[in-house]
């Protein structure tokens, strides 16, 4: 197949598949070195894998890559840094609401576009907005409570 | 080569502040720390080593490749030895060398600030913190056990002190001053009495102290502490959240393959033939089979994935697994390899006496087979040449399988390196260890380093489980409820005597030979009930086999065998009409437990009361209060754990509406960290308990996927209330265990109180609950 062009945090990159199917997952880890989304179960049922596909959370292990050619996708990497973390990810520091980290980017990213149509999310709504994903370390009390920061720190929020 | 001579055996230097002239000496004769000065640049780690990976791949190259901390090769890794736990560099920054690693528990917060303690230096001078890789911390035992700062940490602390006490030794010959005339402050030995100083970094800087660790050497008293005992925060949260850290997962090596395993369709099938034309439309793909170890390599990791997808094979039929709907019972027939009394004192003709008077209590309780769960499947990367071989392994026990992967690599240890690397959260040991050997034979056979992730289904059908627990508990008790007699019955899987290392599947399914049987983890700990029972039996009968590898999974057999005690106990209770709470302070002698057991109720606001509560037979939803407590393993942690719940009586669902948690582990390093496991231990065993349960058929795991093996999700997850007890004058406890011990059975006991219905059975799913209650309406 023809190599396709994917808008990568504000970037185009070419890359060239063998196979259409190949899930955005492998194209953002493997060609692009984007590693900070993860693989946690290939199926849609974890969120692990969570990136934003014109700023819908979107489970990259389901979504080929060829698909969403030409959409601007955003990755954990295109929020913030260490040194300057974006609202969202900043609070999940302020709160230590990761242990192994390994749910985390998915979690940032669904919490990323949940903000964004809900400004001044109820805990209840923080907790439905994040049901999907799954933490196994049990940071879950303290995602919640960065959520709730993140939406009183961002533009617009309580 | 200097870095040689950190073999010799030297003499101890003495106790801090009293280094001999003849270590003095030593001390300023010292070689470099390491035999290599340069740092190595890291190859795979950023960006543009993945991205020429990712291009088709760098050539293999003759050497094995490059890791940052190869620069320190060639120290010492002797536990014994102040060289293998810290290194200080001429600016003044710090490395710490352990042989613990932090698997998302706080330890390299907590670990800095032990090191930064008694080295006495400001916690940011240790830039640098290397876990778990074999050629460069000492063994300190496997991450089990919550040992991580009981005993990683402690050891630590005494590296420190000696190291401290010799840089005032040398401090002292550098400024001529006697060292009762010193002190230290932030890296730097300096008069007492004013005056210019010296940094650590020009008395040592990259040189070994070439000294024994001083068991003796006095730690920072509790009042002068400046790090222990502050939430400092975790280092690598940053990472973790802007998606920058390192997992074995993202690891790429120049020339690496990606790999996935076939395993076998049935329990120990065996592999008949491969039909290698049915990936013939990948051709990229390539099979390696060394008996019945099946695996595909490819350059492109999605290829790889499509050809273990499509890749036909003829298997064998398997040995077989019992039935999964009587799995009890064939556990209770054994056969039994050896029965194990832990406790036998007392008079126990009570319980079958029948005195006047006296009342009979029997239940029996079961714990199922459940999986560790991590969040990333299984993954390892390992780079095996002809003489020698590198593994990275997210692995809590890197040092302990060093020499079970040199085994069945044909090497010997010293030529195996084992490295750890972040992966997703562990809780015993997962799969972690056998996607390790998978790589390693992996990469034996095509002679390029190997990235093996496991899928989702290999992560829940084959990591190594948390055995199930059978219990019988009876209790004779008189008229007031006093305990007469107590005999705890439990079966479980016997542990192979001996055994190294769990057996791993790759060399099984290859045919090479390994030491065979069973590790389970202390199993057997909190047998006994903690009141103060005279008359009181405790047995293990050994179970011989058990359907699958059994594994730690957090608190091994505490979790079980606390929910059986701690719910039989609120069964006592019950029949006497005492309320729980009273009960167990009457029974109590030990101060700690008696503090969290007041504090947990006083938090929950404990209403004294027999359970159950007297509920309105028409309420839709049942409320309740239970608790439960702990002395984890007998002998360390105190916990108490209250719940409150609503139980839903059309549906029998089960909602935890509030918890609190009273914990004493002794001091606490970083208390946020501390709270931080014991919300993990919490909120984890309340998804054992509600939720998990492996299922499978006669031939394999059934339950393959996070739909039919459901965890808790954020919206049921309750509040919690922490009493936090600090201790700065008693020895740290571990936390990554105790807490998990009490939920079940303080779960169990406010469903209780709730419904009046008693849950012997985990997990407590909906379909149960109901059942229960529409049996106890009738």
């Amino acid at each position: 197949m023809p190599p396709i062009t994917l808008t990568v945090n504000g970037t185009a990159r070419t890359v060239a598949l063998d196979d259409p199917a190949t899930p955005l997952l492998y194209v953002l880890r493997n060609d692009l070195g984007l590693t900070g989304t993860h693989f946690g179960c290939g199926l849609a049922q974890c969120g692990a894998c969570t990136v934003l596909v014109d700023g819908q959370a979107t489970r990259s292990c389901v979504t080929p890559a060829s698909a969403v050619a030409g959409r601007p996708i955003t990755t954990i990497e295109g929020l913030g840094t260490p040194d300057r973390p974006d609202p969202v990810q900043a609070a999940f520091i302020a709160e230590q609401a990761a242990q192994c980290g390994y749910c985390t980017a998915g979690l940032v990213m669904t919490a990323r576009a949940f903000l964004e149509r809900t400004r001044r999310p109820t805990e209840a709504q923080v907790r439905e907005a994040l049901a999907g994903h799954l933490c196994r370390c049990g940071s879950h009390l303290r995602v919640i409570r960065a959520v709730l920061r993140a939406a009183a720190a961002m533009p617009g929020g309580a | 080569m200097a870095a040689r001579r950190d073999r010799d055996r030297r003499p101890p230097a003495g106790a801090a502040g009293r280094i001999t002239p003849a270590a003095l000496e030593r001390l300023t004769r010292r070689g470099f720390l390491c035999a290599g000065g340069a740092l190595v640049v890291a190859l795979g780690v950023g960006s543009r080593g993945r991205r020429a990976a990712a291009q088709g791949g760098a050539p293999a190259s003759a050497a094995p490749a490059a890791w940052p901390t190869d620069r320190f090769l060639g120290k010492t890794v002797a536990p014994d030895e102040v060289d293998a736990f810290v290194a200080i560099h001429p600016d003044g920054t710090v490395t710490l060398f352990t042989g613990k690693v932090d698997i998302g528990t706080g330890g390299r917060a907590a670990l800095r600030q032990m090191l930064a303690e008694d080295l006495d230096v400001a916690i940011d001078r240790i830039t640098t913190m290397v876990e778990g890789d074999t050629a460069l911390t000492p063994d300190q035992g496997p991450t089990a056990g919550s040992q991580g700062i009981s005993r990683g940490g402690q050891e630590l602390r005494r590296a420190a002190a000696t190291a401290r006490a010799a840089l005032l030794a040398l401090g002292a010959r550098r400024l001529g001053r006697p060292v009762a005339e010193l002190e230290t402050a932030d890296g730097t030995v300096r008069p007492r009495d004013g005056g210019p100083g010296v940094t650590y970094g020009d008395l040592i800087g990259d040189r070994r102290f070439g000294i024994k660790v001083d068991p003796k050497a006095p730690l920072r008293s509790p009042a002068a502490f400046r790090w222990i005992g502050r939430s400092v925060p975790r280092p690598d949260v940053p990472a973790k959240v802007t998606g920058r850290n390192l997992y074995v997962q993202d690891l790429r090596l120049p020339g690496m393959l990606h790999a996935r395993v076939i395993r076998p369709p049935a329990a120990g099938a065996t592999l008949v033939s491969v039909d290698e034309g049915s990936i013939a439309a990948i051709p990229a793909a390539r099979v390696v089979r060394l008996g019945s170890f099946l695996g595909v390599v490819a350059e492109r990791e999605w290829d790889a994935i499509r050809a273990a997808g499509q890749l036909r094979a003829q298997w064998t039929g398997g040995t077989g697994l019992p039935d999964f709907a009587t799995l009890a019972d064939s556990v209770r027939r054994g056969p039994v390899a050896r029965d194990q009394e832990l406790a036998r004192t007392g008079d126990l003709a009570p319980l079958t006496a029948g005195a006047p008077g006296t009342r009979a209590l029997a239940a029996t309780y079961w714990w199922p087979v459940q999986t560790h769960g991590s969040i990333g499947p299984s993954c390892a990367v390992a780079d095996v040449r002809p003489d020698r071989a590198t593994i990275w392994t997210p692995s809590q026990s890197t040092h302990r399988f060093r020499p079970a992967f040199a085994r069945i690599l044909g090497l010997p240890p010293e030529r195996v390196r084992v490295i750890f690397v972040d992966g997703a959260g562990s809780y015993g040991q997962n799969g972690y260890e056998d996607a390790a050997c998978d790589a390693a034979l992996l990469s034996r056979a095509v002679g390029r380093p190997v990235r093996v992730q496991w899928s989702r289904a290999d992560e829940h059908g084959w990591d190594p489980k948390g055995p199930p627990q059978l219990l019988d508990l009876r209790a004779a008790i008189d008229e007031r409820g006093e305990v007469l007699a107590w005999e705890t019955e439990a079966w479980l899987p016997a542990a192979t005597q001996g055994l190294p290392t769990n057996p791993l599947l790759a060399p099984i399914e290859a045919g090479i030979p390994q030491p065979l049987g069973r590790s389970s983890g202390q199993i057997q700990q909190n047998l006994e009930p903690p009141y103060g029972i005279a008359n009181l039996r405790a047995v293990v009968h050994w179970v011989a086999d058990t359907p699958f590898r059994p594994s730690p999974i957090r608190a091994p057999g505490k979790v079980g065998n606390t929910y059986a005690l701690e719910s039989f106990m609120d069964e006592i209770c019950a029949a006497a009409r005492v309320d729980p709470l009273e009960f167990r302070l009457r029974h109590l002698r030990n101060p700690r437990g008696l503090e969290v057991l007041r504090r947990a109720a006083a938090r929950l606001g404990w209403q004294p009361r027999p359970s159950p509560r007297p509920a309105d037979p028409g309420a839709a939803t049942l409320t309740g209060r239970g608790l439960a407590y702990v002395h984890y393993k007998g002998t360390e942690n105190h916990v108490a754990v209250g719940m409150e719940v609503a139980v839903e009586r059309a549906t029998g669902v089960i909602r935890v509406t509030r918890v609190v948690c009273a914990h004493d582990c002794g001091l606490m390093i970083n208390p946020d960290a501390v709270q931080a496991q014991l919300e993990g231990n919490i909120l984890q065993t309340l998804s054992r308990t509600l939720h998990e349960e492996v299922q499978f058929d006669r031939a394999r795991v059934t339950s393959v996927d996070w739909a039919s093996y459901p965890i808790l999700r954020f919206p049921e997850v309750p509040p919690i209330d922490f009493e936090l007890i600090q201790r700065l004058d008693e020895p740290p406890l571990g936390v990554g265990e105790a807490a998990s011990a009490p939920v079940p059975a303080a779960l169990g006991n406010a469903v209780f109180d709730a419904t009046g219905v008693r849950l012997r059975q985990v997990p407590f799913r909906a379909d149960r609950v109901k059942a229960a209650l529409d049996a106890a309406r009738r």
